[in-house]
């Protein structure tokens, strides 16, 4: 066995089925390896870019580790925006690359690339793999890194003559990393603490991050919000960490977010943050967030504990194993004043709430009609801008884990690569892509990847010939200079839909909606459904630059 | 505030940098930083020395913690610690200058390690300001060539969370 077959049968031990790749020459063998496996399927995407946000979309869905394996050079350098979206979001993601022969290193031999050196503030850990007998050690490190504490991203970079050289390791019993301990179990006086906290509150919020989601606690916090009677906001990527049919649910909190939601922040006594991080796109202004709040933080990650904001009670630990040893602690409560206060906050809606004649067509409508036909149960993955946060303020992510977007790097071109990962990951469920006609054209080139393995995916492209997102930034922070965002040059979709063997639908009008989107979730084929969108529409409610939760623009000024 | 980090490291190629990025990347302000062996070759010893407030440092040392192969860190600061430096200077010594410059390295208790017909070579240990101190001594004679290293740091009497074993 050589060290790329031994590499293939160690990811065979890890359980991986999977992978997305793109070879080359300094991976010839990890491919030759690759072809010999019964277990694991070989996905060809169209750039390494493509292969590391399906894996990324897979590994969300699936619930593991997702693996990429490219080339060195620029097969290499191809996974960076990947690796940064992944680390960002803290996806865990293995990501194999080749790289030239030991005794090349440094000499800027052909398709050499320092990756370990150029990927080392994006990843969680990395290996430049030196000894063939390392190999085994290396990628059991390497899942056990990537999936426990905090997840996210590692990097092994596989010198072409390791790859060839005689393997016989071992596989290692137990792994050896002095410096990696993470935090599962959670303090018990912070806990007790915490929980005192929770008890004298009035008026408390929980407010669910991405941490919810990847620890799995879903459930326990949602018997937790009902023990005391509290209700619960959301963020992008904590979207799916709440039932959005329990009463308890408010909505995505930040600059574009519900202004219940929004609100209930800016007048809750007690917030339990829990697997979030504080970011800048949640708490606008730091100094004005949840101001007269005592703040509970609950993250897996202590360096995130009082890096945004001051923290009241901080718990370092896995948020599924904190928030059940609280409900051992925590008495039910009840907050009716405050709870009719969070109702009545509910019908504020702005304008991206109600339907205002003018445009014919809102790409809210659009996911709010999606949201009813699939029930909850669709995933749906989205690239970023304008389409993003609508998705995100319209979607129902009624499946675990079913709302897959590019938080924390915003990386357009995330959501169709992202799909093909999702449906592969769950091959029976209805994968629904929301994007936009930017986003789409930077990784278009996976429909393809799509259409090779048959993929049932629906994309749902809001075309406004705009980049819209930063054409709203300039509206408000430019003075209406629009300036490089016009995308003159776009492609007949319908035409593009037609080279791939596309079902394709167009939508103008609102009353088109509904049998376009009926067509395309029952038709069982890769789908493009193009809604043509007024560039003048905006997402609202919006928090400008500086301003607190509680100071959304609405709607725009007549 | 200047904080001293005494961190504990697995030796292994990339420690370093994945140090030093660190710090670049989050826009501490490193001072000085010192790497050596320990008694156990398979574990380095880098003296980190830092400019911020708790807050800062608190996240320094978060984030230090982060890196696979750091073990342990301390933050020596508020301990009784001895802190050396190595300081070595070139420093023109002309005929008429030769005794007073002598004399001078008595009184600072340090070393002539090179002599030359015009200049020595002067090597000294100790903390940081009497480093600056001798360093400023010289001055008037002329420095010629200089070079100093950061500081590495031991905590006084029985230190058991320096224990390893």
């Amino acid at each position: 066995m050589n060290g790329a077959e031994a590499v293939i049968a160690c990811l065979e031990l890890e359980g991986v089925e999977t992978v997305f790749s793109y070879p080359g020459g300094a991976v010839l063998g990890l491919f030759e390896a690759l072809s010999n496996s019964t277990q694991i399927k070989n996905v060809l995407t169209r750039t390494e870019q493509g292969a590391t946000h399906a894996a990324s979309g897979y590994a969300r869905v699936r619930r593991t580790a997702g693996v990429c394996i490219a080339t060195s050079g620029p097969g290499a350098t191809n996974l960076v925006t990947g690796l940064a979206t992944a680390y960002m979001d803290s996806i865990p993601l293995i990501a194999i690359t080749g790289q030239v022969s030991t005794s090349m290193i440094g000499t800027d031999a052909f398709q050499e690339i320092d990756i370990t050196g150029i990927t080392r503030p994006i990843v969680k850990h990395s290996y430049l793999v030196t000894d063939v007998k390392t190999i085994p050690s290396v990628i059991r490190e390497a899942f056990y890194l990537a999936t426990t504490g905090r997840p996210g991203p590692v990097l092994i970079d596989l010198p072409k003559n390791v790859a060839d050289a005689e393997c016989r390791a071992q596989i290692p019993g137990k792994i050896d990393l002095p410096g990696y301990k993470p935090t599962f179990k959670g303090h018990k006086l912070k806990i007790q603490r915490a929980a005192k906290v929770l008890q004298n509150a009035k008026k408390p919020l929980i407010y669910a991050g991405g941490g919810v989601v990847s620890s799995g606690a879903e459930e326990v916090l949602q018997e937790l919000a009902h023990r005391i009677d509290a209700p619960v906001a959301v963020t992008l990527m904590g979207k799916s960490a709440y039932p959005f049919r329990d009463g308890y649910f408010v909505g995505m909190l930040g600059m574009h977010g519900a202004p219940a939601a929004n609100l209930a922040v800016s007048e809750c006594d007690v917030l339990l943050a829990v697997g979030a991080r504080f970011d800048d796109r949640v708490t606008s202004n730091v100094e004005k967030f949840a101001q007269g709040a005592e703040i509970i933080h609950i993250d897996v990650d202590p360096a995130e504990i009082g890096k945004n904001v001051e923290v009241d009670v901080p718990i370092v630990g896995d948020a599924g194993a904190i928030l059940r040893d609280m409900l051992e602690v925590l008495e039910p409560a009840e907050h009716q004043a405050w709870r009719a206060r969070i109702e009545s906050l509910r019908p504020m809606h702005s304008d991206a709430y109600a339907d205002l004649p003018g445009a014919p067509l809102h790409f809210r409508d659009v996911i709010r009609k999606l949201n009813r036909m699939t029930k909850g149960k669709a995933i749906m993955t989205t690239d970023v801008g304008q389409h993003q946060m609508v998705a995100a303020q319209f979607f129902n992510a009624g499946r675990r884990g079913g709302f897959v977007s590019s938080g924390g790097l915003g990386t357009m071109g995330y959501g169709l690569p992202a799909a093909v990962g999702a449906q592969l990951a769950a091959p029976d469920d209805t994968v629904v892509c929301i994007t936009g006609d930017g986003s789409l054209q930077m990784t278009m080139n996976e429909l393809a990847t799509a259409k090779a393995h048959k993929l049932p995916i629906k994309i749902i492209l809001s075309n406004n010939g705009n980049l819209g997102m930063v054409r709203q930034l300039q509206k408000f922070y430019k003075g209406g200079n629009y300036f490089g965002i016009d995308l003159e040059g776009n492609p007949d979709f319908s035409k593009i839909a037609e080279a791939y063997d596309m079902a394709y639908l167009c939508v103008a009008r609102p009353e088109e909606i509904e049998p376009a989107l009926q067509q395309a979730l029952d038709n069982g084929r890769l789908t493009l459904v193009e809604c043509l969108i007024d560039c003048e529409e905006m997402v609202y409610p919006m928090v400008l630059n500086g301003c607190g939760l509680d100071e959304m623009v609405m709607a725009d000024k007549q | 505030m200047k904080h001293v980090l005494n961190v504990l490291v697995q030796n292994r190629a990339g420690v370093l940098v994945r140090v030093a990025g660190l710090f670049s990347r989050r826009g501490y302000n490193i001072n000085s930083l010192t790497v050596g062996v320990t008694e156990n070759p398979e574990i380095s010893c880098m003296t980190i020395v830092v400019e911020g407030d708790d807050r800062i440092i608190e996240q320094v040392t978060k984030q230090l913690h982060k890196i696979v192969e750091v073990l342990k860190i301390k933050d020596v600061t508020n301990d009784e610690y001895v802190g050396r430096e190595l300081l070595m200077l070139r420093v023109l010594a002309e005929k008429e200058d030769r005794v007073e410059i002598m004399k001078m390295c008595e009184i600072f208790r340090i070393k002539i390690v090179d002599i030359n017909r015009k200049s020595f070579i002067i090597e000294a240990t100790g903390n940081h300001s009497k480093l600056n101190a001798i360093e400023e001594a010289f001055r008037p004679y002329g420095i010629q060539e200089m070079s100093r290293t950061g500081i590495i740091a031991m905590v006084r009497g029985d230190n058991k969370a320096a224990r390893r074993d």
